[in-house]
C-alpha cells in the first residue's frame, strides 16, 4: 500500500492517542458517578461487562487483521454460523460440548476460507468479506430458517452468564482479560507482532523480503473465524437461545471499537491497550447513558461523533507538539537556547 | 512503564469514587415503570406510546421508555440491562424474540421487578403476567377470513411477513395455516410465504416477485404494518387493484391511500393507543401488588373498564386480552388515519 | 494476426476491464431466463431498471470518492435524511412540483457531502473514520427530525402530491423520469470523468497522491470534490426514494453502503483507488439488481435468498479477477516485442 506524507505524520500520533482515551475514560466516569447514583455499584459495572465481552473478544483479531491493512467485515455472520450450527446439532441430540466444537470449527474454516479466496486469488478483503457478509449468513438462514433453538443445559449456560465463585466477576470477563493480555504481548513483544506491523506498512517490501505475507494473512483471518465461533459460543449461552439472525450488526460495532482505540485503517499502527481502553470506554458510555436512558437515537450520534471528536482532538495535538517541534529546531539551528525540551518522539513505541 | 501507572491511578480513583456515590439503591417513594418496544422508529409503537404517556399521567408514576435502535433481541437484553441497574419498579416488553428474553426477564424478576410481556405470553416463565391485545388464534383466523370473503374463497395465497425470526408472526402464521384446513377453504391455496424484514424497500420487492412468480395470485395477507403498506404501494405501482386482493394488520394513517383506491378493502388492527393504556394499568397493579398474575384476578383499567385475567394453558400465570380485530374499511378509515 | 500498431477487435474488445463483468452479467441472465419465462419481459426488465437506478446514481459518487483512495460508508444514513427532510417539507404541500423536490434534496446532500469533505480533507479524519462517525450522525438526526416535525409518524403516501406518487414512473417520452435522471446523470459524470481536467485530476490524485502534488494540482481541492458530489447524488437519490416507495421512513436505506460499495467493487474500480470506469459500476449497479429481482422471481425459498445473493457475489469478483488474468495473459502474448 503506497504511503503519502500525509500518512506517515498521523504515526506520530499514537504517543498521544491512547492518552486521550484515557482522559475521556476517567473524565466520563467521573461525571457519571455523581450524577447518578447506581453509576458505581460495583455489581452493576461489572454486570454491564457482558453485553460488550462477545465483542471484545472479536475486536482482538480484528487489531491484528487491521493492522496488516486488511478488514473483515464478516465476522458476525461467522458468529452467527457457528451459533446456529452448534444449536442445530445439540437439538439433534448431540453432546453441547461436541456441538460447540464442531461450531467453533465450522467458524475457524469460514475464516479459513476467506483468508484463502483473499491470498490466493488475491482479492481486496473488504470485498471478500462483503461477500461473505451476506453468504455466511445467508447459510445460517437455510439451516435453521424460521426457528429457534434453546433449552442448554445450565453447565453450558455458565459460560456466558456465570460469575466466578461467589464474586460480582463474570467468567467471560476473565476469559477476555487474559485472552487480552495475550494478544497484547503476542502484538508488541513477538516477532510475529512486528510482522503484523510490517505487513500493514508496506506489503510489497514485505514480499520482497521474503517474509510469508499469504501465509499469515491466512493464519489472521483463520483466526479470525475461530474468534468468531468462540464468541458465538459465549453469546448463544448469554442469551440461552439462537436464530440465525444472532449477532446482527456486531461487525460494525466490533470495527468501531478497534479504530477508536487508535487502529488506522491503513495498517501499521495502533496499540492493543487502545483498543481495550476503546473497548471500556465504548462500554461504560453506552451504560452511563443507558442510566440515564438517553433514547437510542442520540447513542448513535453520540458514538458516531465520539469517533470524529477524538481523532479531531488527537489532530489538533499532533500539529500544536509539530509546532513547537519545528519552531525548537528553527531556533536550534540559529544557535539560540532551546526554549524548551522537544518531548515528542516520532514513529512511537511503548 | 508510565502507562501501566497511569492505568493503575485510574483504576484507583475510580474505586475510591465509589465512596461518593453512595453504595445502595436510593429510597424511592415513587413508583417507576418502563417500557421496552421491539424498536424505536416504528410508528405502530409511537401510537402506542400515546396511550401509555395518558395512563402514565393519570397513575401519577415515572415513566421510561425505550427501544433498541435496531429490532434484535440482544439490543433489548442491553436495555433490560441497564433498567434492572436503575432498578425501576416494573417492567413492560414486547419481545423481538420472547424466548432469548427470558434469562434477561428471570434476571429482572430476581432483582425483584415485576415483569409484564406484552405479546410474549409464549413463553410463560419469562413474566409475571402477558397482555395479548387479542388471542394469537383470532389475529391468525380473522386475517384468513376477511381475505377470504373478498375472494370469493377461491384462489391461490400468499402471506408477506416481517422477518423470519419474528416469534409473533410464526405464531399468527400457524394459525392462518390451521384456519384454512377447514372445508370452507378448500379452493384457496397458500402458495408462498415471503419476508419483507419490515422493510420497505424489501417488501415491496418481495410483493413485486409474488406477482410475477405467481400470476393467477389472488390474495396477499401481511400481519405487518409495514409490509402491507409496501403491498399496497406495489398493487397500485402494477396496476392490480382488484386483481390481487390486500389485507393484513396496517396502520390507518399508513394504509388510507391504498383503503381509498381499493388496494386494500379491509384489513385489521387493534388499537394500539388502548394497547399502551392498558399495559401501563396491568404493570402498574403488578407492582402495587394489587394483581399478582393470577388467572381470575380482576383489576380496573382507568377508561377502559375491569378485566379479568384468564388462564394460560400450562402455567401458573395468566393473560389479559385487550379485545378482539378491529376492522378498517372505506367508511372509519378517514376518522382514523390521523390519530393513528 | 495483428501487426504491432493495429489492435484488432478482439483485443480492443478484451482490453475492456469490464469484460469480465460483462460476461458474467450475461451468463446471470441466460441462466434466469430460463428458468422463469417472465424475467426478460418488458415489464420485468422496466422493474429491474428502476430498482437498481437509485443504486447506479449512488454508486457514481462512491467510485469518485473510492478513486480517490477514500471511501463514503455514510450514503444510507445520508439517504434517510435528505430523504426524509424533504418529505417534511413537501408533505402536505402539493403545489411544489416534484422536480423542485429533487433539486432540494440534491442541495441537503449536498451540505452533507460538504460534512464529510470539510472532515476528510481539512480536519485530516481518515474517510472511513468519518463516515463510519457520520453514517451514525445523520442516521440519528433522522430520527430526532422525524420525531420533532412529526412526531414519529412515518410520512405517508397520501401527504404527498399525487404528482410527486407517481413522479419516479411516470414517463417522459416513454422512458420513466427515474431511468432518465440516472441516464442524464451517467453522461453527465461519464464526460467529466473521462474528458475533463478536473476529472482526470481525480484519477491522478488516486493514483499517486504524492506525485500528483508535485504535478502541482490541488490535492485538497481534488479530495474534498468527490464528497461533495456524492453528497448530491445522495441527496438526489433520497427524494428518489421517497417518490419511489411513496414513503419516509427513519430507517430507509439502512445497510444500502454495503449495496453500493459491492457494485462500485464488482464495477472494477480498485479499492486503492485510481483505477475504473463508469461503465464498469453501471453494470456493476444492474447486475445487482438483476440478482435481486431474479432472487424474487425464481421460487426458491426464502431462506435461501441471502446465500444465493452472497455466493453469486463472491462469484462475480473472482470469475472477473480469472477472466482478467486470462486475457491480460493473451494480449501480453499477442504483442509483437
Amino acid at each position: 500500500m503506497r504511503r503519502s506524507n500525509q500518512q506517515l505524520k498521523t504515526s506520530s500520533f499514537v504517543v498521544q492517542w491512547e492518552f486521550i482515551l484515557l482522559l475521556i475514560f476517567i473524565l466520563f466516569n467521573f461525571i457519571m458517578s455523581f450524577t447518578h447514583s447506581n453509576y458505581l455499584r460495583i455489581s452493576n459495572l461489572f454486570d454491564t461487562t457482558f453485553i460488550f465481552s462477545e465483542k471484545a473478544l472479536v475486536a482482538l483479531i480484528m487489531t491484528f487483521i487491521i493492522i496488516t491493512g486488511n478488514i473483515d467485515i464478516s465476522v458476525a455472520s461467522m458468529m452467527g454460523l457457528s451459533s446456529v450450527v452448534l444449536a442445530t446439532l445439540f437439538r439433534a441430540g448431540m453432546n453441547i460440548w461436541l456441538a460447540s466444537l464442531v461450531g467453533l470449527g465450522v467458524g475457524t474454516f469460514c475464516g479459513f476460507l476467506n483468508g484463502f479466496i483473499i491470498t490466493r486469488v488475491r482479492l481486496p478483503a473488504l470485498i471478500i468479506t462483503l461477500a461473505n457478509f451476506s453468504f455466511y449468513r445467508g447459510i445460517a438462514y437455510v439451516i435453521l430458517g424460521d426457528e429457534a433453538v434453546s433449552g442448554f443445559p445450565e453447565s453450558f449456560l455458565y459460560l456466558g452468564r456465570g460469575y466466578i465463585g461467589n464474586s460480582p466477576v463474570p467468567f467471560i470477563l476473565v476469559f477476555f482479560i487474559v485472552l487480552a493480555v495475550i494478544a497484547g504481548i503476542v502484538l508488541h513483544r513477538t516477532k510475529f507482532g512486528r510482522t503484523v506491523y510490517a505487513i500493514g506498512w508496506n506489503e510489497n517490501t514485505c514480499y520482497a523480503s521474503g517474509i510469508p505475507v499469504d501465509r499469515i494473512k491466512l493464519l489472521l483471518f483463520t483466526l479470525s473465524g475461530f474468534m468468531a465461533g468462540v464468541a458465538a459460543v459465549f453469546i448463544t449461552s448469554r442469551i440461552g437461545n439462537t436464530r440465525p439472525n444472532i449477532a446482527t450488526g456486531f461487525e460494525l460495532e466490533i470495527i468501531t471499537i478497534v479504530i477508536l482505540g487508535g487502529v488506522m485503517i491503513t495498517g501499521g499502527v495502533g496499540k492493543m491497550w487502545g483498543v481495550f481502553l476503546s473497548i471500556f470506554l465504548i462500554g461504560t458510555i453506552r451504560y452511563g447513558l443507558g442510566l440515564h436512558n438517553i433514547p437510542g437515537q442520540y447513542m448513535l450520534i453520540v458514538t458516531g461523533s465520539l469517533l470524529i471528536i477524538s481523532i479531531l482532538m488527537n489532530n489538533l495535538i499532533v500539529s500544536y507538539v509539530e509546532q513547537r517541534y519545528l519552531k525548537a529546531m528553527a531556533a536550534l539551528e540559529q544557535g539560540e537556547d532551546l526554549p524548551v525540551e522537544p518531548a515528542v518522539e516520532k514513529g512511537g513505541g511503548t | 512503564m508510565k502507562k501501566t501507572l497511569l492505568l493503575i491511578l485510574a483504576c484507583v480513583l475510580l474505586i475510591s469514587f465509589s465512596a461518593f456515590a453512595g453504595g445502595g439503591r436510593a429510597k424511592k417513594e415513587e413508583i417507576t415503570i418502563a417500557m421496552i418496544v421491539k424498536n424505536i422508529g416504528n410508528p405502530f409503537f409511537d401510537v402506542v406510546r400515546k396511550g401509555w404517556d395518558e395512563a402514565v399521567a393519570e397513575l401519577g408514576v415515572n415513566d421510561v421508555w425505550r427501544g433498541p435502535e435496531q429490532p434484535t433481541p440482544e439490543g433489548q437484553i442491553e436495555i433490560f440491562e441497564s433498567l434492572i441497574a436503575q432498578g425501576v419498579d416494573g417492567i413492560t416488553y414486547v419481545g423481538n424474540d420472547p424466548q432469548a428474553l427470558v434469562g434477561v426477564a428471570q434476571k429482572a424478576m430476581d432483582a425483584g421487578i415485576m415483569v409484564n410481556g406484552w405479546e410474549s405470553g409464549i413463553v410463560p416463565d419469562s413474566r409475571h403476567i402477558s397482555v395479548e391485545p387479542v388471542s394469537a388464534q383470532t389475529i391468525g383466523a380473522d386475517q384468513v377470513k376477511i381475505l377470504a370473503e373478498q375472494i370469493d374463497y377461491k384462489g391461490q395465497i400468499a402471506i408477506l411477513s416481517a422477518a423470519a425470526t419474528m416469534a409473533n408472526q410464526n405464531t399468527w402464521i400457524e394459525y392462518m395455516k390451521e384456519e384454512l384446513e377447514k372445508p370452507e377453504y378448500k379452493d384457496m391455496e397458500l402458495v408462498a410465504i415471503v419476508y419483507g424484514d419490515d422493510v420497505r424497500e424489501k417488501s415491496y420487492n418481495e410483493a413485486l416477485g409474488l406477482f410475477k412468480s405467481f400470476p393467477n395470485l389472488r390474495g396477499i395477507i401481511s400481519p405487518t404494518t409495514v409490509g402491507i403498506a409496501a403491498t399496497g404501494r406495489a398493487i397500485t405501482d402494477e396496476g392490480m387493484i382488484d386483481k390481487v386482493e390486500l389485507t393484513g394488520l396496517g396502520l390507518p394513517s399508513e394504509m388510507y391511500e391504498y383503503v381509498m383506491n381499493g388496494a386494500s378493502k379491509v384489513f385489521g388492527l387493534w388499537n394500539p393507543k388502548d394497547l399502551g393504556y392498558l399495559n401501563a394499568y396491568v404493570t402498574y397493579r403488578l407492582v402495587t401488588g394489587e394483581i399478582t398474575g393470577q388467572p381470575g384476578e380482576k383489576f380496573e383499567a382507568g377508561r377502559l373498564g375491569s378485566y379479568t385475567i384468564e388462564p394460560q394453558e400450562g402455567v401458573d400465570n395468566g393473560l389479559v386480552y385487550m379485545g378482539s380485530l378491529f376492522r378498517f374499511d372505506k367508511n372509519n378509515v378517514g376518522e382514523f388515519k390521523d390519530e393513528l | 494476426m495483428s501487426n504491432g500498431t493495429e489492435r484488432s477487435l478482439f483485443a480492443r474488445f478484451a482490453g475492456l476491464r469490464e469484460l469480465g463483468i460483462f460476461i458474467f452479467l450475461i451468463a446471470v441472465v441466460v441462466i434466469i431466463s430460463i428458468r422463469s419465462p417472465v424475467f426478460l419481459t418488458l415489464d420485468n426488465i422496466h422493474d429491474i431498471g428502476l430498482d437498481a437506478a437509485i443504486l447506479a446514481i449512488v454508486a457514481v459518487g462512491e467510485m469518485m470518492v473510492i478513486l480517490t483512495g477514500g471511501i463514503d460508508i455514510s450514503v444510507g444514513s445520508g439517504i434517510g435524511l435528505s430523504g426524509m427532510i424533504v418529505a417534511l417539507i413537501i408533505m402536505n404541500q402539493w403545489s411544489i412540483p416534484p422536480i423542485v423536490a429533487v433539486f432540494m434534496g440534491t442541495a441537503i446532500g449536498g451540505v452533507l457531502g460538504m460534512i464529510n469533505g470539510v472532515l476528510v480533507v481539512k480536519a485530516k479524519i481518515p474517510p472511513i473514520i468519518t463516515t463510519l462517525g457520520t453514517m451514525s450522525i445523520y442516521r440519528g438526526a433522522t430520527f430526532i427530525v422525524n420525531y420533532t416535525v412529526n412526531k414519529g409518524k412515518w410520512v405517508a403516501a397520501d401527504r404527498f402530491a399525487p404528482a410527486f406518487r407517481t413522479f419516479t414512473r411516470d414517463t417522459f417520452f416513454l422512458v420513466p423520469n427515474l431511468i432518465l435522471i440516472t441516464i442524464i446523470i451517467y453522461i453527465i459524470f461519464y464526460y467529466f470523468l473521462n474528458h475533463t481536467v478536473t476529472g482526470r485530476k481525480i484519477y491522478a490524485v488516486g493514483s499517486n497522491p504524492d506525485g500528483a502534488r508535485f504535478a502541482g494540482i490541488n490535492v485538497d481541492k481534488i479530495m474534498f470534490l468527490p464528497y461533495l458530489l456524492t453528497g448530491m447524488l445522495v441527496g438526489t437519490g433520497g427524494v428518489l426514494w421517497v417518490s419511489r416507495y411513496t414513503s419516509a421512513q427513519t430507517d430507509a436505506a439502512q445497510g444500502f453502503e454495503f449495496m453500493v460499495i459491492t457494485a462500485v467493487v464488482i464495477g472494477g474500480v480498485k479499492v486503492t483507488g485510481g483505477s475504473g470506469s463508469i461503465i464498469g459500476i453501471l453494470l456493476g449497479s444492474i447486475l445487482i439488481g438483476v440478482i435481486n429481482n431474479a432472487l424474487n422471481l425464481v421460487r426458491v425459498s426464502p431462506f435461501w435468498k441471502l446465500a444465493i445473493n452472497g455466493f453469486i457475489i463472491l462469484m462475480a469478483v473472482i470469475v472477473d479477477k480469472y477472466i482478467q488474468q486470462s486475457v491480460n495473459k493473451r494480449l501480453l502474448e499477442r504483442r509483437k516485442l
